[in-house]
C-alpha cells in the first residue's frame, strides 16, 4: 500500500465548489424563495417605517399648540403595528436561513457518510482515520456556519444594493458615472484578491486536516505514549503541525482581512468622490442640493450592503475552502459498481476455486503469486505460514476487499467479480483477528449480524462462547454498554463475543482470521465443539498459528511468500517431515 | 468565557493596540459622511469649488486612514486569535497525552477529538470576530448615547431606560443558548463516534453488509445533531427581532412624548427628525453586539467543554518532589526484587489480593483465562490506575513515590492493543527515545523483524501504512516488541504479544530474550503454556485472584487448573509424538 496519498492539492477552480455548494442550497429552493420574499419585505419595511414616522412629524410640525394628537396617535399605531409586523418577518426569515444552513449540513454529513460506505477498504488503509472525521467535525460545521449567517446577509444585501442603484439611477444619471466607476474597481479588485487568498484558505483546510489526522492517531495511542513516558516527544511533534495550523490560519486571515476594509475604503472614497462632483454639479448648476442629499442617502444605504458583504469575504472562501475538501472526498472513486449483469449470489453451494490469483498492494511487490486452488463444498481449508506470507490477503481478495491483480476467484463456477458484492459478502460469515466492537450494549454488539434473534438463540451462543459468567457479571448484564478501547472488555472477550456474534448468522461459507488468537487455550477448549458446530456444513477457511485448531481440516495449505509450498491433510504433511513438521514440533519445544 | 480571558491574557498589550487600531478606523470613517454633510450644507452653497476640491481630499485622505487602521487592527487580532487558539489546542493535547487510565476512558476519544477540532474552532472564530467587530459597535452606541443626549435630556432617558431591559435581554438569551449549544457538540461527539467506528470496523461491516443499518445509525444521529442545532438557532434568533421591536416601540414613544414636548412648546420638531436619525444609528450598535453575543453562546458551550477537559483531575498524580518515599534512602536500589505486590486490590477491575515478587533479572508468566485480569496487574505496575489498597514497589520503592516519568522509563512495554504510527519503521522502533541506530537494529533482530526490515527496498526508512495496515498481525507483534526491546529497559512486559506469531517464531523471540538480555526482568502474559514454561515464576489466574504461583514444576503438582491447561496441550504433543 502506498503511504498516505499524496494526492496534488492544487485549489480546483473556485467555480466548481461554488456551483456545487449553491446546488445543495438550491435543493431548499422553498427556503430560499421565502428568504428573497421576506427579505424584500423587509427591505421596503425599512423605507416605509420613516415614511410613517415623517408623516407623524410633519403633523407634529404644526408646531406649539398645534399638534393633532388624534392624527399622531393613528400614525403612532400604525408604526407600532408596522414594526411588529416587521420584527415577526426578521425573526421567520432567520429560522428560515437557520434551517436551511443546518439542512445542508445535515444533506453533506449524510452524504459523506454514504460515501465512506462505498469507498474501497484500501481508502481507510490510506488515509488518516482523524482527517476523514475532520471533513465532518470541521469542514461541514464552517459550511453551516456560513450558508446559515453568509447567504441571509447575501440575499438582503444583493436586494439593497439592486434597489439603492435603481434609486440612484433614477435620481441622477451623472452621478452614478462615480458609481460605475468605483463598482467594477470593487468587483475587480475581489477578482484578484480572491485569486490570491483562495490557494491560502485552501492550505489552512488542508493543515486543519493534517493536524486532526495527527491528534486522532496520537489520542488512540496515548496509553502507548504514556507508558513510553514520551508525552513531552509527541507534545513537541504536535506543535508542529499546530503550529503549521495556526500560521496556515494566520495567513490565510493575513490576506482575507485586508479585504473588508479595501472594498469598505472603495465604497468611502466614492462618497467622497459623490461629495466632490456633487457639490461640483450644484455649483455648475446641474442638479439640486435635494437631489445629490439623497443620491448620498442612497449610495450610503448601498455601501453599507456591500461592506457588510466584503466583511463576510473570509467566511465565504473559508466555507469554500472546506467545501472544497468534502467534495474532494465526495469525488474519490468508489468500489467499482458491480456491473449492470451483476449476479446475485444465492441458494450458495459454497465452491471456491483460485485460478492463478496474482495481487500486490503496490505495483511491484506481489504478495500473491500465481495461487491455485480448489475448494469443494463443505470442506475445510486450514491455511498456515510464516506471518506475512499473505494469509490474510487471500481473505480481503475472497471478500473482494481488494480485487485480483490477475488470475480469478469463482465461486459456483462464477468469477466474483461477476456477483453484486453485496450477495458475495452476504454469502460468508467472518470473525477476524481485529476484533470490532461498537459504543452499544452488549446485546447489541452480539445481535449485530441478524436482528432476529431470539432471547434462546442469544443465550446458547453467549454460553457456547463461554461469556455467560462475564456477562452476568457486569452490572446490567446484556444491556451493559460496552466501547472500543473501553476497559470493561478484554481483547480475549471480544474475540469470543465476535464468535457468538458469528454463531447468530447462518451463511454457507466461513472465515476464521486468527479467530482465537486472544482467547486463553482453556476456553478455546471449551468451547471447542461450539466452534466445530460453526464450522457445519461449511466451506471454511481457516487461518491459525495454534496448529491445534486446523488439524481436523481437509486440506492445509503452507503459504510461502505468497505461493503454495505444502499441500495436504495434516497426517500426510506431516509424513512429509517439510515445513509444516517443523512448525508443529516447534510449538511444544 | 474564564477560558477564553485567560488565553487572551498574554496578548493584553497588542488587544489594547488592537482596540485603539479600530477606534481610529471607526473614527476616521465616520468622519466621512461628517464632513460629506458639512460639504453638502454648508460648503457647496457658497459655490467655493477650491473648499469643496479640498474637502474631498480630506476625506480621501480618511478614507486611506481608515483602511489603514482597520488592515493593521484586524491583522492584529487575526494574530492575536492565532496565538490564543494555539495555545488552547496546545493545552488540550498536553492535558490529553498525560490524562490518567481511567480519566481517559471517561471522557472518551470521540468526544477528545470532537473538543480539538470542532470546539476550538469555534472558540477560534469568535477570538477573531469579537476583536474586529466588537469595537465599532460599542463605540456607536456610546456616540449615539451622547449625542442624543446633548440634544434632549427627557428624550434621552427613554432610551437609557431600554438599555437595560436590552442587556437583560442579550444576557439573558446567550446564558439560555450556551447549554443549547452544549448539546448540540455532544451529538457532534457521536458522529465522530459513528464515524471513528466505521473506519474502525470497515471489514466486519462490508462483511455483514450492515451498511443500511449502519446509514440509518448515522442519519438518525445527524438528524438529532440538526434538530438540536435548529432548536438552538431559533431561540438565539429570538434576540434581534425582540430587541428591534423594542427599540422601535421606544422610537414610537419618543414621537409620542416628542408630540407633547413640540405642543407645549418646550422642542422643535428637528429635534424630533434628528433624534430619529441617532436612534437608528443606536439600533445598528445594539445589533451588533447582539450578534457578538450569539456567536458567544456558541463559542462559550465550546470553550465550557474545553475548560472541563483541562480542568479534570487525575486520579492518579506524581506526588510533590520532596514527598519522603516511604524508603530509607540508603535501603534505595538496593531492594533485590525489581517488582513486589504486595495484598493489592482494585474493587472496580475485579483484582483482589494479588501478591507476588518478582527478583531482578528473573521471569514471570502470568497466566489465565480470558478477562481474569491480568492485563489490570499490567495497568498497576505502570500506574495507569492506583490499587484501592495494598502496595505495589518497584526496585524496593512503592510506585507512588516515583515520577511518572521515572517509574515508565523503566519499563518496555506491549499492549494487547498496541498503535503503530503512520511513520518509517525507525520512528515507530524510535518512538521519540533518540535510540541509537544499533540498538534499532539490535531491538529488530531479537524481535526477529530485522530479516523483514532488510528485505525492503528502503529498509528502517520504510513508511508503515496507517495502524500497519501494511504489515500482517505477526509482524505488527514483532515491531512492538522491537520497540519495547530497543530502550534498553529494566523490565520488559509483553502482553500477549505473540499471539499472532507462529511457534516458532515465539520460540525464537523467547530465547533471545533470555539470551541477550540477561539481566532484563521480563513479564511475559501469555494464554499458552509454552510461552511461560521456562519463566522462573508464574502465576496462574483467575477471576481476579492468584490460584497458583511457582514455577512450572510446583504449579504441574499444586494448581489443577495449570496442570489442566498443560494436559491439554501436551494431549496434543502426545498426539504429535504417536504421529511420528
Amino acid at each position: 500500500m502506498p503511504p498516505i496519498s499524496s494526492k496534488t492539492d492544487r485549489p480546483k477552480d473556485k467555480k466548481g465548489a461554488m456551483v456545487r455548494l449553491t446546488s445543495y442550497i438550491i435543493k431548499y429552493r422553498v427556503y430560499l424563495f421565502a428568504a428573497v420574499i421576506l427579505g424584500t419585505a423587509g427591505n421596503v419595511a425599512a423605507l416605509v417605517g420613516p415614511m410613517i414616522a415623517g408623516k407623524a412629524i410633519d403633523v407634529i410640525s404644526a408646531g406649539k399648540g398645534n399638534v393633532n394628537f388624534n392624527k399622531v396617535m393613528f400614525y403612532v399605531v400604525c408604526l407600532f403595528i408596522f414594526y411588529i409586523i416587521s420584527s415577526v418577518m426578521t425573526y421567520i426569515l432567520s429560522t428560515i436561513m437557520i434551517k436551511l444552513g443546518r439542512k445542508v449540513a445535515n444533506d453533506m454529513r449524510k452524504e459523506v457518510f454514504a460515501k465512506l460506505l462505498k469507498l474501497p477498504v484500501s481508502y481507510f488503509d490510506n488515509n488518516q482515520t482523524g482527517d476523514i472525521i475532520s471533513r465532518v467535525s470541521y469542514d461541514i460545521d464552517v459550511i453551516n456556519t456560513s450558508v446559515s449567517a453568509d447567504v441571509t446577509q447575501l440575499i438582503t444585501s444583493i436586494i439593497t444594493i439592486v434597489g439603492s442603484f435603481i434609486m440612484m439611477f433614477v435620481i441622477s444619471r451623472k452621478l452614478i458615472v462615480v458609481q460605475l466607476i468605483t463598482l467594477p474597481a470593487s468587483i475587480l479588485y475581489t477578482r484578484y484578491m480572491t485569486k490570491r487568498t483562495r490557494p491560502l484558505f485552501s492550505a489552512r483546510s488542508k493543515k486543519y486536516g493534517q493536524m486532526n489526522g495527527f491528534t486522532e492517531e496520537m489520542f488512540t495511542g496515548q496509553k502507548t505514549i504514556a507508558a513510553y513516558a514520551k508525552e513531552d516527544v509527541m507534545i513537541k511533534r504536535f506543535e508542529k503541525y499546530n503550529e503549521a495550523a495556526a500560521d496556515g490560519y494566520y495567513n490565510a486571515d493575513y490576506y482575507g482581512t485586508i479585504i473588508g476594509p479595501s472594498i469598505g475604503f472603495i465604497n468611502n472614497f466614492s462618497l467622497a468622490l459623490i461629495g466632490v462632483f456633487g457639490s461640483l454639479l450644484y455649483i455648475a448648476c446641474k442638479g439640486s442640493l435635494g437631489q445629490i442629499s439623497s443620491f448620498i442617502l442612497y449610495s450610503r444605504k448601498f455601501s453599507g450592503p456591500v461592506n457588510e458583504v466584503a466583511n463576510m469575504y473570509n467566511e465565504i472562501l473559508s466555507a469554500l475552502a472546506a467545501a472544497e475538501r468534502v467534495f474532494r472526498l465526495l469525488d474519490e472513486e468508489e468500489e467499482t459498481p458491480d456491473g449492470r449483469e451483476a449476479k446475485v449470489l444465492k441458494e450458495v453451494k459454497g465452491e471456491v476455486l483460485f485460478e492463478n490469483v496474482t495481487f500486490g498492494y503496490e505495483e511491484n511487490e506481489t504478495v500473491i503469486n500465481d495461487f491455485s486452488l480448489t475448494v469443494k463444498p463443505g470442506k475445510v481449508v486450514a491455511i498456515v505460514g510464516a506471518t506475512g506470507a499473505g494469509k490474510t490477503t487471500l481473505i480481503n481478495l475472497l471478500m473482494r476487499f481488494y480485487d485480483v491483480d490477475g488470475g480469478s476467484i469463482k465461486i459456483d463456477g462464477t468469477d466474483i467479480r461477476e456477483y453484486t458484492r453485496d450477495s458475495l459478502r452476504n454469502a460468508f460469515t467472518m470473525v477476524l483477528q481485529d476484533t470490532w466492537v461498537f459504543g452499544g450494549t452488549i446485546r447489541e454488539n452480539l445481535v449485530y449480524g441478524n436482528e432476529n434473534v431470539t432471547d434462546d438463540m442469544l443465550k446458547e451462543a453467549v454460553k457456547a462462547c463461554n461469556l455467560e459468567y462475564y456477562i452476568n457479571n457486569m452490572p446490567e448484564g446484556y444491556d451493559t454498554l460496552i466501547r472500543e478501547g473501553g476497559n470493561n472488555i478484554s481483547k480475549g472477550q471480544k474475540q469470543l463475543l465476535t464468535i457468538a456474534r458469528a454463531m447468530l448468522i447462518n451463511k454457507h461459507m466461513l472465515i476464521l482470521d486468527e479467530a482465537t488468537s486472544n482467547v486463553d487455550t482453556r476456553t478455546e477448549k471449551e468451547i471447542e465443539n461450539a466452534m466445530l458446530k460453526l464450522m457445519e456444513n461449511k466451506t471454511c477457511f481457516v487461518i491459525a498459528h495454534r496448529l491445534s485448531t486446523i488439524e481436523n481440516a481437509d486440506v492445509i495449505l503452507v503459504l510461502k511468500d505468497g505461493v503454495i509450498s505444502e499441500q495436504g491433510t495434516h497426517r500426510e504433511l506431516l509424513e512429509k517431515g517439510g515445513m509444516y513438521y517443523n512448525m508443529y514440533i516447534s510449538q511444544y519445544r | 468565557m474564564k477560558l477564553m480571558l485567560r488565553f487572551m491574557k498574554p496578548y493584553t498589550a497588542r488587544i489594547i493596540i488592537t482596540v485603539i487600531l479600530k477606534f481610529l478606523a471607526v473614527i476616521s470613517e465616520l468622519f466621512i459622511p461628517y464632513t460629506l454633510e458639512y460639504v453638502i450644507d454648508d460648503i457647496a452653497p457658497t459655490k467655493n469649488m477650491k473648499l469643496v476640491a479640498l474637502y474631498g481630499i480630506v476625506m480621501v485622505v480618511f478614507a486611506v486612514l481608515g483602511l489603514f487602521f482597520n488592515v493593521m487592527g484586524n491583522r492584529m487580532a487575526t494574530y492575536t486569535s492565532k496565538n490564543a487558539i494555539r495555545n488552547v489546542r496546545s493545552e488540550l493535547f498536553e492535558k490529553t497525552m498525560f490524562l490518567g487510565g481511567e480519566e481517559f476512558d471517561r471522557a472518551s476519544l470521540p468526544s477528545v477529538i470532537s473538543r480539538m477540532t470542532s470546539d476550538s474552532y469555534n472558540v477560534q472564530s469568535f477570538l477573531g470576530i469579537v476583536q474586529r467587530m466588537g469595537v465599532r459597535a460599542p463605540i456607536m452606541l456610546l456616540g449615539g448615547i451622547i449625542i442624543a443626549g446633548r440634544m434632549d435630556i427627557s428624550l434621552t432617558l427613554v432610551l437609557l431606560c431600554m438599555i437595560p431591559v436590552l442587556a437583560f435581554i442579550i444576557i439573558f438569551i446567550s446564558k439560555k443558548g450556551i447549554p443549547m449549544f452544549r448539546k448540540v457538540q455532544g451529538m457532534l461527539d457521536g458522529i465522530v463516534c459513528i464515524m471513528r467506528e466505521n473506519i474502525s470496523g470497515v471489514r466486519v461491516i462490508r462483511a455483514l453488509s450492515k451498511h443500511y443499518y449502519e446509514k440509518d445509525r448515522f442519519e438518525k444521529q445527524s438528524d438529532a445533531l440538526a434538530e438540536s442545532d435548529i432548536k438552538a438557532g431559533m431561540v438565539m434568533a429570538l434576540p434581534n427581532p425582540v430587541m428591534t421591536l423594542f427599540l422601535n416601540t421606544g422610537l414610537t414613544l419618543i414621537i409620542l412624548i416628542g408630540a407633547y414636548r413640540v405642543n407645549s412648546g418646550v422642542m422643535k420638531t428637528g429635534v424630533i427628525l434628528a433624534f430619529l436619525t441617532y436612534f437608528n444609528m443606536i439600533m445598528q450598535a445594539v445589533m451588533g453586539i447582539n450578534r457578538i453575543f450569539i456567536l458567544y453562546s456558541k463559542a462559550g458551550a465550546s470553550a465550557d467543554r474545553i475548560d472541563d477537559l483541562l480542568s479534570i483531575k487525575n486520579s492518579v498524580e506524581d506526588l510533590p518532589e520532596d514527598a519522603n518515599d516511604g524508603t530509607d534512602s540508603s535501603k534505595n536500589d538496593g531492594s533485590d526484587y525489581a517488582i513486589i505486590f504486595d495484598k493489592v486490590s482494585i474493587d472496580k477491575m475485579g483484582l483482589k489480593d494479588i501478591s507476588f515478587k518478582v527478583k531482578k533479572g528473573q521471569s514471570l508468566g502470568i497466566i489465565g483465562s480470558t478477562g481474569c485480569g491480568k492485563t489490570t496487574i499490567l495497568n498497576l505496575l505502570l500506574r495507569f490506575y492506583d490499587p484501592d489498597s495494598g502496595t505495589i514497589s518497584i526496585d524496593g520503592k512503592p510506585v507512588k513515590y516515583y515520577s511518572r516519568k521515572a517509574l515508565r522509563q523503566k519499563f518496555g512495554v506491549v499492549f494487547q492493543n498496541d498503535i503503530i504510527f503512520n511513520d518509517t519503521i525507525y520512528e515507530n522502533i524510535d518512538f521519540g527515545r533518540n535510540l541509537d541506530k544499533k540498538d534499532i537494529e539490535k531491538g529488530a533482530q531479537n524481535a526477529e523483524i530485522a530479516d523483514y526490515i532488510e528485505g525492503l527496498p528502503d529498509k528502517y526508512q520504510h513508511i508503515l501504512a496507517i495502524k500497519g495496515m501494511n504489515l500482517s498481525g505477526g509482524q505488527r507483534q514483532r515491531m512492538l516488541v522491537a520497540r519495547a526491546l530497543a530502550g534498553g529497559s529494566e523490565i520488559i512486559i509483553l502482553d500477549d504479544s505473540s499471539s499472532a506469531l507462529d511457534y516458532r517464531t515465539d520460540a525464537r523471540l523467547r530465547e533471545n530474550l533470555k539470551k541477550n538480555y540477561p539481566h532484563v526482568t521480563n513479564v511475559m502474559i501469555a494464554q499458552r503454556v509454552s510461552s511461560v514454561r521456562d519463566m522462573n515464576s508464574i502465576i496462574v489466574m483467575d477471576k481476579g485472584r492468584i490460584i497458583g504461583y511457582g514455577d512450572h514444576e510446583s504449579l504441574m503438582e499444586n494448581c489443577e487448573t495449570y496442570r489442566e491447561t498443560y494436559n491439554m496441550q501436551m494431549g496434543e504433543e502426545m498426539c504429535n509424538a504417536a504421529n511420528q
